[in-house]
């Protein structure tokens, strides 16, 4: 008999969390799947495991938040199941899942989608190179691990994820070598139609600035105006390269290198199953259409969380909230009515928590580099395509992304895009002298992610 | 705004390219126009088989034309590959289709029995290898249990199908072609004088002659050119692994190894209508085939699962068919266009530079499929 | 490299990485042990045999593969470590008849 709920959840982050607790408060039947082994996403990894011991102190009160969320989720009815990929997704729905080596099938009534967020895909020569991580990997180093930098790490990249890791690091009693703040100079000037929002919201300004005392207090070498990188080394990093808008180009020693510009919503599944997206110029990324209840352009298909655009945990938490009202009133558990009254004050929270974004982005927008890397950068890592293959390839009468994996293999290898679709989408926009958010994306194939042939064969295929 | 062209073709999937291709080489000038990123596009969902064992039973007339493609393809594509620095891939040391049972071994004699004496004045090129046989021949290979033995073709190869296409139209352009792609075609008129013109939305062109290739969206177009061609889609699957060591020698049908090491696994054969959705079920079924065909395989990742409309006339057959009413005005279409390239680039393109199609092609006018049978 | 903390290991168990012992903690991921060693790539690339290294520690770069008690092609960083547990570095095209 194939397992039957109202809702399934994929992902147990603050949104998905958050979206469970809610939806058992209105008695509908909730599976969680998640890929990790514990709770937390990505934000709150391990907390569990890591809130109250020192490592949890390092990394502070927005990471200990996490563990109260944890445990009301545990105890809130969903059932829960860990280490546990969706590989597939078919309108009806029917989510395929994959545990310890066996596929099934499970229907759900209407999924939410809280898969979060993903680094954007910042491409420079010598970024496969080992040794060269993102911020966030360090990050979940530190939370998974107690582990940091054994020599003084170089970060490369604004934002401010990068912050928040520095201070971390610096009071685990890491050491940083140097900072190349990618920011753009001037970009106080750009943030200013915004000033109104951070001085109201100075308690998320100051806990940003205070990270930025601690590293400045530390004499973090702090490197400004940077037109490109390159990481050196004989398989594996040993330097790390910047060259200066002036021309200068300065090579220092570096056995890590962090890189970091901003977080971008996973979009994997919401393309996969074909929703609309629109560009967001404020984000530079794709974002997918939802309604006011967090619902993609398919019926009974939900985005909550940083996939809905990215907000940030407290933000996630809200918005797991109004997508479980959504869907409570959508299966009619929950008077239409009612889902208005309760969704207000959800929505008026979530409009007030994300006032600071757009400033954030202005501040913090991606490096140009990463979006015309140079001939010699790899930005399909997967097949090992450099930026000069892919635009041979645009040569070819004028391909449009899939078209472009057709004739080089970029985007066919595992990660299907997740590391080069932005990439990839941009060389062909400035080939082709168009806006970006007209020359589109990589069609998704499934599975979501690569499982075994006998993983996909023991699937029962006998049940309807 | 119009330019003049020797033949515009509508389509530039690998039928249109290899047609394109040939008629660049005999110094015709012309234009492509295709659809958008996101199209049917068959060629996407070739499975890459140069193939000719088993094609056309009960049909001589394309047995023949397999055959012959399958042996005029190692130059077409040495001079493809060289032409436009490409490789393509290719491979031909022929191809089996593995029988998993005693009866279907059987089964399989006979047919490639009946198909052989179609073409008595041939050599035969195929032969079927029982398992013991099979291992002698590929000592590498590891067999599942239930394989009795297979069928081996001789003039068998495979080739990269997304390359090939590639080296066609990059071919094309180094020749002096053109090609537009957003330019799908929506019209095509008579003009008074002679010749055509073709529209893409606002864009017109015009040309002597028309090509008709345009895969599934060729019955439309060839309606407005007294061409009536029925054709209906029909869904295949195929399955494309991570890169594994070697282990496949030579393509077989329905599991192969390319070049960069994946296996591709297929393909189903599903009439669903114009739905490209891939199916969970479909992918089991086709893997489940495969583990029985090399076991070793359960363990090899699934990276990518998709689905394109094969391009299907009432027998499976390809047509060519000039158009009477609208001379000048042709229609090519098959669901073996990788096979066929080399036969589309040399004797078809000069078929159509001549002025006429051979008697040899009549057998495949679509006027076959309303053939009344009178007692 | 990385390494860790200066507090002692709470539950400390062992891993073989290419036949080597070494020490790991309970509850982290395979990937993290393999960045505390000298040669930080778990794999060379099926593509060129470039050398590569876990790079996101989230499941979204593949780059992190690893052979895990004899199955091929483990994405590292979504592994917790278990004792006794067998890594070896993937070279290449992993093969399947092995």
């Amino acid at each position: 008999m194939k397992r039957k709920y109202d809702v399934i959840i994929i992902g147990a982050g603050p949104a998905g969390m958050s979206a469970a607790i809610s939806l058992r408060k209105l008695n509908l039947s909730v599976l969680v799947v998640d890929e990790q082994p514990a709770p937390g996403g990505q934000i709150w990894r391990a907390v569990e495991r890591v809130a109250s011991s020192a490592t949890g102190k390092i990394l502070g009160d927005e990471y200990r938040a996490g563990e109260t969320i944890a445990l009301r989720f545990r105890s809130c009815g969903a059932v829960y199941e860990p280490d546990t990929q969706v590989w597939k997704i078919e309108p009806g729905w029917n989510v395929f899942l994959k545990h310890n080596g066996q596929a099934e099938a499970v229907y759900a009534e209407q999924v939410i989608l809280a898969t979060g967020a993903q680094e954007r895909p910042a491409p420079f020569p010598g970024w496969t190179l080992p040794g060269v991580l993102t911020v966030g990997a360090a990050q979940i180093l530190l939370k998974t691990s107690r582990q940091i930098p054994s020599e003084p790490v170089w970060v490369v990249g604004s934002g401010p994820l990068p912050i928040l890791y520095m201070a971390q690091l610096l009071r685990a009693g890491g050491k940083i070598a140097g900072w190349v703040d990618t920011s753009p100079p001037g970009g106080w000037r750009k943030a200013l139609p915004w000033a109104g929002a951070a001085i109201s919201d100075w308690y998320e300004i100051g806990k940003g600035l205070t990270w930025l005392h601690e590293i400045r207090k530390a004499g973090v070498r702090r490197v400004r105006g940077v037109t490109s990188v390159r990481a050196l080394g004989d398989g594996q990093l040993e330097q790390l390269e910047y060259t200066q808008s002036n021309g200068s180009t300065v090579r220092v020693n570096a056995s890590v290198v962090l890189s970091h510009e901003g977080v971008v919503p996973s979009i994997h599944i919401t393309q996969s199953l074909g929703c609309k997206h629109t560009w967001s110029t404020q984000q530079s990324c794709l974002i997918p259409v939802l309604d006011e209840w967090g619902q993609t352009s398919e019926p009974g298909m939900y985005v909550a969380g940083d996939g809905a655009g990215i907000g940030g945990a407290k933000v996630a938490c809200e918005r797991g909230e109004l997508v479980a009202i959504g869907v409570a009133a959508r299966a009619r558990r929950l008077d239409s009515a009612v889902a208005e009254q309760r969704a207000l004050p959800v929505r008026e929270k979530i409009n007030r928590l994300s006032r600071l974004r757009p400033m954030l982005d202005a501040l913090y927008p991606p490096r140009a580099d990463i979006l015309k890397p140079s001939d010699d950068t790899i930005v399909c890592r997967c097949e090992e395509l450099t930026a000069g293959d892919i635009r041979k390839a645009t040569a070819i009468a004028l391909p449009g992304p899939n078209q472009l994996k057709a004739f080089t293999r970029a985007g066919m290898g595992p990660c299907q895009g997740r590391q080069c679709g932005y990439t990839i989408s941009n060389i062909i926009a400035e080939a082709q002298q168009k806006p970006v958010a007209e020359v589109g994306f990589y069609r998704v194939r499934p599975p979501l992610k690569p499982i075994t042939l006998a993983e996909v064969a023991s699937l029962n295929t006998d049940e309807g | 705004m119009s330019k003049e062209y020797d033949v515009i073709i509508a389509g530039a999937g690998v039928v249109g390219a290899s047609i394109a291709y040939g008629l660049s080489g005999m110094n015709r000038r012309v234009l492509m126009l295709d659809g958008a990123d996101t199209d049917f596009r068959a060629a996407k969902a070739n499975f890459g088989l140069v193939w000719a064992h088993g094609k056309g039973v009960g049909h001589a007339g394309y047995q023949r034309m397999s055959l012959q493609a399958a042996k005029d393809w190692s130059v077409f594509a040495q001079q493809l590959s060289a032409e436009s620095g490409l490789d393509i891939a290719y491979q031909q040391r022929g191809g089996l289709n593995f029988s998993l049972s005693d009866d279907e071994f059987i089964n399989r004699t006979k047919l490639i029995d009946a198909w052989h004496s179609q073409t008595p004045d041939l050599a035969p090129s195929t032969v079927m290898l029982d398992r013991s046989e099979l291992l002698r021949r590929f000592p590498s290979l590891r067999l599942g249990k239930d394989v009795v033995g297979a069928s081996f073709g001789e003039l068998d190869g495979h080739v990269n199908p997304l390359r090939l296409l590639a080296a066609l139209q990059k071919t094309f352009l180094q020749r002096g072609g053109e090609l537009r792609n957003n330019h799908k075609v929506t019209s095509i008129k008579q003009l008074a004088g002679g010749g055509f013109e073709v529209s893409a939305g606002n864009y017109r062109a015009r040309a002597e002659r028309v090509v008709i290739a345009a895969g599934l969206g060729a019955s439309s177009l060839g309606s407005m050119v007294g061409l009536t061609v029925p054709l209906v889609p029909q869904r295949g699957q195929i399955l494309v692994t991570e890169r594994l060591a070697p282990l496949l020698p030579i393509p077989a049908s329905g599991l192969r190894q390319t070049a960069e090491g994946t296996v591709m696994i297929g393909v189903t054969q599903e009439d669903v209508g114009y739905d490209l959705a891939t199916t969970a079920e479909g992918a089991a079924r086709m893997i489940r085939k495969a583990l029985r065909i090399m076991p070793d395989l359960a363990k090899a990742k699934l990276v990518r699962q998709w689905a394109c409309l094969r391009v299907m006339t009432p027998d499976g057959n390809p047509v060519y068919a000039s158009s009477v009413s609208h001379a000048g005005a042709d229609i090519a279409v098959c669901h073996s266009g990788v096979t066929l390239a080399s036969f589309h680039a040399s004797e078809y393109a000069k078929a159509l530079v001549s002025g006429s199609l051979p008697a040899s092609l009549g057998i495949f006018h679509y006027g076959r499929f309303n053939v009344q049978k009178t007692a | 490299m990385f390494k860790k903390l200066p507090e002692p290991l709470s539950s400390p168990l062992t891993l073989y990485i290419d036949g080597q012992a070494v020490e790991a903690e309970r509850g982290e991921t395979v990937a993290a042990v393999l960045l505390r060693q000298r040669t930080l790539a778990s794999r060379t690339t099926p593509v060129l045999e470039s050398p590569r290294a876990p790079f996101c520690m989230m499941g979204v770069c593949f780059d992190c593969l690893a052979i895990i008690n004899g199955e091929a092609s483990i994405q590292t960083c979504l592994v917790t470590v278990q004792d006794g547990m067998h890594i070896e570095r993937q070279h290449g095209r992993r093969s399947v008849t092995s």
